[in-house]
């Protein structure tokens, strides 16, 4: 079928990631070897291959089934590719019995459904709140996405991306001149606005603090509207701060394709530039997958932050930011702004069942509902199967954004869209609150597709943005 | 020769289960992954985990039909096994009244088996991720069992001659094989499932306490997590 495919990285992409060029010789035994590899590498496949007992909770839990029907992105099905393999090579029952417990052999065939089907996958999460056992499939499509890396079966995409953030330091490959016009543009473009001069700094050593955006954040609409609400919260609460060109980025694709190392390098220049630009604290924008790497990764990855101000988290969400300061008084919102708007809440993966915000379990639900309640006077909530730890992904997260695989994408964002048309049809819902870059991007291209207006969606800061009152300043009290 | 299925098999499964754990253990969790919201404290992840064991947590959450049927079938597992206990070491008198208990519960345990036996092949999506030895595991359980229930309800066997057999054998003092026909197959087929439970999907008995989702504490940002592989 057209538009459920990856297409394929080339030398181009895969020679500057340390991958093999094309596939290489010996190709099979070479993926076994690395699966061996991994196996030992982390817990979490070696459990996870040996302990899933088919129950069939996670069944009908991805929304990628839902949305295809095909039976191979049925959770356990999807693992159940590399658990195949892994019978065969590493469990007596498979290399004796192998009809019996389906054993294959890592062959052409089994290798073009791991391309294909670990390629459906966006890394959400919500099979694993389901399974006794907590077995999480993004686990294992991340090892399938490095062992086929391992071998020269490449997805382009996310190969292409990484290279730009090794390179220029974000993934749109946006170079620092052209980012700094930017900046200014959007800075004359608020003042002209409101009469304020709201500043977006750029490489501005001594800061407080660094703020990392995701890159879209500078480009996209509706990004750009949480980026200007985010300076205006900066300037508001009479906090300095600095973007780094360097580490304009806050996405890290490192992890969609299972690579610690370009994780842990992609994650390492922002760790380096807060270093260098001497800020207090970094704080990271609306990104899913991003936070879950910032999060959940970064103290392992490039710890400790003893450097920065040990009186905040570090690294500090934008909700977590902005949030506190409202709890201190240093913000006023006035809520009839967003009149026009009745506005629901869609979490983010990543930020959902990957991350916390704030000190106790399930801030990353409430927080952002909170900003979003002090900056509107009409919210409701979606379906409660598909919101806070079950919500279902926006069809686009894990390295699957890309045009080739366009028939997956407006197949997967199906539950989220029949949730959404509910309460647009009950309540008059009109605006779809997000603080994921992906999400954003995503929905403002498949909703269409669903009759649903682009503009219905927006970050939590475009709301923030348009409540916050500038000037009425009161400092931190 | 009973006796020397009998001790391959309980060694099989000895040495298996703990190669098993021992691999799982060695594997270091490289990153923090617990599936959020997650507890932010030790005795928190204690908590969820005993949930997890203890309630089934998720899997209700997952799907109804098979945490009913799932959980019947492993709480009456327990009951039954304790009521076993008696045929391997002395146990307290009170024990013998609640035997009614045990009864019931192996009824139960065959009953729920039945049921998700039906269930896998029934549904769909069950029945397409189900392999032979899905099934077999299923019809293995069954017929211990039903072998079992039989014992209780129609060909009563020799009780002290079993009791003793059982206790010379888990003590290593080596057993006379009872004469009972049906006893003996009731037995092999334990036998079976102990050799074979290392090598199947029965580990996950152990695993569960060792996925890195469901057992780690969610504290990333206020303890450094250190990834023993990536050398700092
Ligand atoms: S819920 Fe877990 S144990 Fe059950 S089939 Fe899915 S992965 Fe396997
Ligand atoms: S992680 Fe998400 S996309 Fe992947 S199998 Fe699980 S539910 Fe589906």
């Amino acid at each position: 079928m057209a538009g459920m495919k990856p297409y394929p990285a080339a030398e181009k992409h895969m020679t500057p990631m340390g991958f093999p060029p094309a596939r290489v010789e010996n190709w099979q035994e070479k993926g076994v070897e690395k699966m061996g590899e991994m196996l030992k590498k982390y817990r979490s496949l070696q459990v996870f291959m040996d302990i899933c007992v088919k129950c069939g909770s996670c069944t009908d839990k991805c929304h990628y089934y839902i949305g295809t029907g095909d039976p191979n992105n049925m959770p356990v099905q999807r693992a159940e590719l590399m658990r195949k393999v892994y019978r065969r090579y590493f469990t007596p029952a498979g290399k004796i019995l192998p009809g019996v417990v389906k054993a294959e052999e890592f062959d052409e065939k089994v290798l073009q459904e791991w391309v294909t089907y670990f390629h459906q996958c966006s890394q959400c999460r919500r099979c694993s709140v389901f399974c006794p056992y907590g077995i999480d499939t993004a686990e294992v499509t991340m090892a399938a996405r490095e062992i086929m890396d391992s071998i020269g079966v490449g997805h382009k995409y996310s190969t292409e991306i990484i290279g730009k953030v090794h390179t220029l330091g974000n993934n749109l490959g946006i170079p620092a001149p052209a980012l700094k016009s930017t900046l200014q543009f959007l800075e004359d473009d608020i003042l002209d606005n409101t009469g304020h001069e709201v500043r977006l700094p750029l490489d501005e050593p001594g800061a407080e603090v660094m703020l990392v955006p995701p890159s879209a954040d500078f480009f996209s609409e509706p990004h750009i509207q949480s980026l200007i609400g985010y300076a205006k919260v900066f300037h508001q609460a009479g906090i300095s701060f600095t973007i780094s060109s360097f580490a304009s980025e806050a996405a890290n694709f490192g992890m969609f394709i299972g690579s610690y190392d370009h994780k842990r390098k992609i994650a390492k220049r922002i760790a380096d530039k807060a270093r260098e630009l001497k800020v207090k604290r970094i704080v990271v924008g609306e990104c899913g997958h991003a936070w879950r790497v910032a999060y959940s990764f970064w103290n392992t990855l490039n710890g400790p932050f003893d450097f920065l101000d040990p009186r905040y988290p570090a690294p500090q969400h934008i909700c977590e930011f902005t949030h506190d300061l409202l709890q201190r008084g240093a913000l006023t919102l006035d809520k009839e702004a967003n009149d026009p708007y009745v506005v629901t809440f869609h979490d983010s993966c990543n930020v959902a069942r990957a991350s916390r915000m704030g000190p106790n379990p399930g801030g990353q639900f409430e927080i952002p509902r909170e900003l979003i309640k002090a900056s509107c006077n009409r919210f409701v909530e979606m379906d409660e199967e598909t919101i806070r730890e079950k919500t279902f992904c926006c069809g686009g997260g894990g390295g699957l954004l890309t045009d080739e695989l366009m028939d997956l994408r407006i197949k997967g964002v199906l539950p989220r869209v029949t949730a959404l048309k509910q309460v647009m049809k009950k309540d008059g819902v009109n605006f779809l609150a997000l603080i994921c870059a992906i999400c954003k991007a995503q929905f403002t291209k498949v909703l269409p597709m669903y009759k649903i207006p682009m503009e219905t969606v927006g970050g939590v800061h475009q709301l923030v943005s348009n409540a916050i009152v500038l000037g009425a300043k009161k400092g931190i009290v | 020769m009973l006796m020397l299925i009998a001790y391959i098999a309980l060694v099989t499964f000895v040495v298996g289960f703990g190669w098993r754990l021992w691999t799982y253990w060695l594997a270091p969790a490289p990153l923090k992954i617990p599936t959020t919201p997650a507890p932010v404290s030790k005795s928190g992840v204690a908590w969820r985990l005993f949930t997890e064991v203890a309630f089934f947590n998720s899997l209700f959450k997952g799907n109804k039909w098979t945490w009913v049927g799932g959980y019947a079938f492993h709480a009456a597992l327990l009951l039954v096994a304790l009521r076993h206990l008696r045929y391997f070491v002395p146990v307290p008198e009170v024990f013998s009244h609640m035997q009614i208990f045990g009864i019931l519960a192996g009824l139960i345990m065959v009953g729920a088996l039945g049921f998700l036996l039906v269930r896998r092949w029934y549904v769909p999506r069950t029945r397409h991720i189900s392999s032979l030895a899905d099934y077999g595991m299923l019809l293995l359980l069954l017929a211990i069992g039903g072998s079992g229930l039989l014992m209780t309800f129609c060909v009563r066997p020799d009780i002290v001659s079993i009791k003793e057999a059982m206790t010379g054998w888990i003590t290593f003092q080596g057993f006379k094989t009872p004469e009972d026909a049906l006893f003996v197959l009731h037995f092999l087929l334990v036998l079976l499932l102990l050799a074979i439970f290392p090598f199947s999907k029965l580990m996950h008995l152990g695993g569960i306490f060792f996925s890195p989702t469901r057992n780690q504490v969610d504290n990333p940002r206020e303890e450094r997590h250190v990834n023993p592989w990536a050398g700092n």
